[in-house]
């Protein structure tokens, strides 16, 4: 199935066009999703540097997921929420970006991965480490950014 | 010889324009300087949100600072040196963008507000360190980094767009 006619359709949407034909919009979303990123980045490396041996040692894993979860759904939320519009004004430019599906295949991973398993093994653990489950999430994470940074080169 | 004269020198320089034409040098300095962001700018932003009383109230702020700054700081390093190797692919275009110029003043800024900081309210850490809500000056200190740092990010993100550079015939 060919997705092109698809995200034409997308691209002319409403949302899509006011963004696509306004100068401001896109530079001022963009920065948003900027912002979100380095949040969701604190969040995510907060607890995985723990499982790793690094940064707040002294707190039990179990606590600092759950103190660390509110910004981190936070933060995923705006980065959707500022994602979509900026994909609808360049969607045609996004299907012929291998990059952009990279990224959206790694976001899907990485955000599954993040809201369950690694959710169920920071919540199970105290005082212990879990490199593996960490370097997953931060392999995964560090895709998703990279990716998406790319979009605007290929 | 003036920093312009030395903007202009650096420009023509080899290396300078071997990375300016890269095909992967530049992006990849680009993606290392925008991901950093999180490593840098992450750990600044759970200080600051321990500082304002709004997330990890439970953990000590010297615990909170002495934990993650370090982690930051190394953030900070990788982002100096991929923000001036990026400044050395075009020293003429940046240094001529005002966007370039707000970002390096607001910078400092925020160097001023972590110094006020640290030598003033932090010093007497120990009276406060386990308030869930620090006291006003320590607020003040994390919104101030909050928003400054913010402010950083958006003109470095706004350098890239060249809506005010000269028009063709102006």
């Amino acid at each position: 199935m060919d997705l092109l006619p698809f995200f034409q359709q997308l691209e002319a949407t409403t949302v899509g066009r006011v963004v696509r034909e306004s100068l401001w919009m896109f530079p001022v979303i963009e920065c948003v999703h900027l912002l979100a990123l380095a949040l969701l980045g604190g969040a995510v490396l907060l607890v995985d540097l723990r499982l790793l041996g690094f940064g707040l040692v002294n707190q039990p894993v179990d606590l600092l997921a759950r103190k660390a979860d509110p910004w981190l759904l936070a933060a995923w939320m705006v980065i959707i929420a500022t994602g979509i519009p900026m994909f609808l004004s360049e969607a045609t430019k996004c299907y012929y970006s291998p990059p952009f599906f990279y990224k959206i295949g790694l976001l899907v991973i990485a955000s599954v991965y993040t809201f369950t398993y690694r959710r169920r093994v920071t919540r199970e653990l105290a005082y212990g480490r879990a490199p593996l489950t960490a370097c997953a999430s931060l392999a995964l994470w560090f895709g998703v950014g990279f990716a998406g940074r790319w979009i605007a080169f290929y | 010889m003036n920093f312009s004269a030395f903007v202009q020198w650096l420009d023509a320089t080899p290396g300078s324009v071997a990375l300016r034409e890269s095909m992967l040098g530049y992006p990849m300095i680009e993606t290392m300087h925008v991901l950093t962001l999180c490593l840098f700018l992450g750990m600044i932003a759970l200080v600051d949100l321990r500082l304002l009383g709004l997330g990890f109230q439970s953990i000590p702020v010297s615990e909170v600072a002495g934990r993650l700054l370090p982690i930051g700081l190394a953030g900070f390093v990788l982002m100096a040196v991929s923000g001036a190797l990026l400044f050395y692919s075009g020293p003429i275009r940046a240094y001529g963008n005002i966007f370039f110029r707000i970002k390096m003043a607001l910078i400092m800024l925020t160097g001023i507000n972590a110094l006020v900081f640290h030598y003033t309210i932090y010093k007497r850490v120990a009276s406060w360190d386990r308030d869930p809500i620090p006291p006003l000056r320590a607020r003040l200190a994390g919104l101030c980094s909050l928003v400054l740092w913010s402010a950083v990010v958006v003109c470095g993100r706004m350098q890239a767009y060249n809506w005010f550079e000269k028009a063709p015939g102006a």
